[in-house]
């Protein structure tokens, strides 16, 4: 007859400390492959608009003439394809989450990128 | 003649990981027959097939569930990749096999739990999940998400682990095995326990057979079905023991389960010593056009992905058959002359992970 | 890794019952019963394994066809057969537990029967 079989784990973890973190008053855990939020470098984005073509749930829009990147953030899954995608690498994924809002809004970003001047002999150009 | 009464159990219940209805049809207090009822988490993920590129639709099939996330983004490569006759680098086959197999491993610490709250036992539940923890916290570091991994994709997989990570896994492994054994024990010895679980929710060998039980739901009966058996990926070239018991109640069912997490180890372990270097993807390019069944091992049995390809970008057909679909005429076979109190416990016993059903 | 499918393509009514039999003799277990709508035509699949060797079959109709039920060999086809009625609105006769339709209640009577809409091309609908 065997009874108490638990004994011997429940005063380890009587004895030990926790295992839950005090989670708002400690930051929670994160590694640095974390998935939290998507973040974008206005300066470098030329427009091209293939973070919205690869998105899966369709959080992306770009508006080319008024030079806008909007992202709704309740829409987005945090996959990191369009971080995967981007031919500049101006996305990047932070790992903390993005904060809680009590109506849904789309966070709009405004491309501060300058294409730059064609290079006017060729034997003079350099990339 | 005695009356008989219908007594709804669920879609809310506590015991219940995902919502699923029963009417459950008593004679006194003795369950005479159930009808089973779904359809409350239909999310028609296989007409989104239609309006989502190929290369997107991995992320899709990855969220079709929250436990087992990680075998289905991998049989859907797996069976993309038939089509199109890709064959992907053996680093990046190992590294699947690595990820499917700690997936495993919280998958059945998770239900360990839910199991041990079904009968009242709560400490125990807290114990199976704080060992789960650490199993997350590996997947965390190696591909960024606790529950939904994101590392599959056409070719290969996105993220690889460094062979310095790969070291820390395995020393980490001992001390996780140690744990895993405590609670074993107390699972599999503990006559508290046994006493809920023996005889109760039974299921003959040929039931399962014929009904088309798949899963610790057969092995649990005696049958030997494993998917792992006819090597795909790299499960070719690792080699374990086929877990079964023969009882066939919902003991041998939770025993599977429980010494299934030592072949789990097993397997990391192999394939950790056995990982080659090289790349970890192919360049794809073009469309699928053709069609194939890729079958894989998720945690709760044998899944099925029908794909169906007419070499445009999108799919026609995409078919997900998930273990827990065919689980369920076996479980009205169960339910079928047991008391009203042991529902729950048998419920649980074989898994249902309801959001995978019903897509 | 490859499984090789074999396919055979018999008539429904009389060959269906006739090549399940011979599976259920053959001690296989029925794996999946699946459908697609190609066209305007629907194919339907009935899948069968024993010993990881996957054996197909597959019958093709149109959607006023009614299909015999092989629950009588198979007692847990019901599931499947349900289903693809509710699903796409295939009939078929004499299943052992029939829900009327009503194992999935969707907002849209057979939506998977409606064909797709224009691919999304990326533009916010």
């Amino acid at each position: 007859m065997a009874f108490f079989e638990n004994t011997k784990t429940a005063i380890r973890t009587l004895l030990s400390r926790p295992a839950t973190i005090l989670y708002p008053v400690q930051p929670a855990k994160k590694t640095p492959l974390s998935r939290g939020h998507v973040t974008i470098d206005e300066s470098r984005c030329i427009s091209c608009g293939i973070c919205q073509r690869k998105c899966p749930s369709q959080a992306i829009s770009i508006n080319k003439e008024a030079k806008i990147w909007q992202i709704d953030r309740l829409r987005c899954v945090v996959c990191n394809s369009c971080v995967d995608s981007c031919p500049v690498k101006c996305l990047f994924m932070d790992t903390q989450y993005s904060s809680p809002v009590t109506a849904r809004s789309i966070e709009i970003i405004n491309i501060t990128y300058v294409k730059p001047p064609k290079p006017e002999n060729k034997d003079e150009a350099a990339v | 003649m005695t009356k008989q009464i219908i007594v709804p159990f669920g879609p809310q219940h506590p015991v219940l990981p995902e919502p699923i209805h029963l009417d459950l049809v008593l004679e006194d207090e003795r369950v005479v027959d159930a009808i089973p009822s779904i359809g409350y988490i239909h999310r028609g993920f296989e007409k989104l097939v239609e309006k989502r590129e190929y290369t997107e639709y991995v992320y899709i099939a990855e969220r079709t569930c929250g436990i087992c996330s990680f075998v289905h983004g991998a049989t859907f490569c797996q069976g993309i990749e038939q089509i199109m006759n890709i064959d992907i680098p053996e680093r990046a086959q190992f590294l699947r096999v690595i990820w499917s197999e700690y997936s495993r491993l919280h998958s059945h610490l998770l239900w360990l739990g839910l199991f041990a709250d079904s009968f009242g036992f709560e400490n125990l539940f807290m114990n199976a999940w704080r060992i789960r923890e650490r199993i997350l916290d590996v997947m965390e570091q190696t591909t960024g998400g606790r529950v939904i991994q994101g590392s599959c994709k056409i070719g290969g997989v996105r993220k690889d682990i460094s062979n310095e990570k790969l070291d820390e896994m395995r020393r980490d492994l001992d001390s996780i095995e140690s744990e895993i054994k405590d609670l074993t024990s107390v699972f599999l010895q503990d006559d508290s326990i046994k006493h809920r679980l023996r005889n109760v929710g039974k299921l003959s060998k040929e039931d399962a057979y014929h009904l088309g039980a798949v899963g610790p739901t057969a092995r649990g009966s005696g049958v030997a079905i494993d998917l792992r058996k006819t090597g795909y990926g790299a499960y070719g070239k690792l080699n374990f023991q086929l877990v079964t018991d023969s009882c066939g109640d919902c003991y041998g069912r939770c025993a599977v389960r429980a010494k299934e997490l030592f072949t789990s180890i097993d397997f990391i372990r192999q394939s950790i010593q056995k990982i080659p270097d090289g790349p970890i993807d192919v360049k794809v390019t073009g469309a699928p056009n053709g069609e194939f069944f890729a079958r894989a091992e998720q945690p709760r049995g044998e899944l099925v992905h029908y794909l169906k390809g007419n070499g445009t970008k999108f799919l026609v057909r995409s078919r997900i058959r998930t273990p827990t679909l065919t689980n369920i005429p076996p479980l009205v076979r169960m339910l079928q002359g047991c008391e009203l109190a042991d529902v729950p416990v048998i419920v649980l016993s074989i898994d249902p992970c309801i959001s995978c059903t019903e897509r | 890794m490859t499984l090789e499918i074999e396919e055979t393509v018999p008539v429904e009514v009389g060959h269906l019952i006739g090549k399940v039999e011979e599976f259920r003799d053959g001690s296989y277990r029925l794996v999946q019963i699946n459908c697609s709508k190609i066209g305007d035509v629907y194919e339907i699949n009935y899948s069968f394994d024993k010993d990881y060797v996957f054996r197909n079959l597959r019958i093709t109709v149109t959607a006023d066809t009614e299909i015999p039920s092989i629950s009588g060999m198979y007692w847990g086809a019901f599931i499947y057969e349900n289903e693809m009625h509710d699903l796409f609105g295939i009939r078929v006769k004499g299943m052992n537990i029939d829900f009327k339709g009503h194992l999935f209640t969707t907002a849209v009577k057979f939506p998977f029967s409606i064909a797709p809409s224009t691919p999304f091309k990326g533009e916010k609908p």
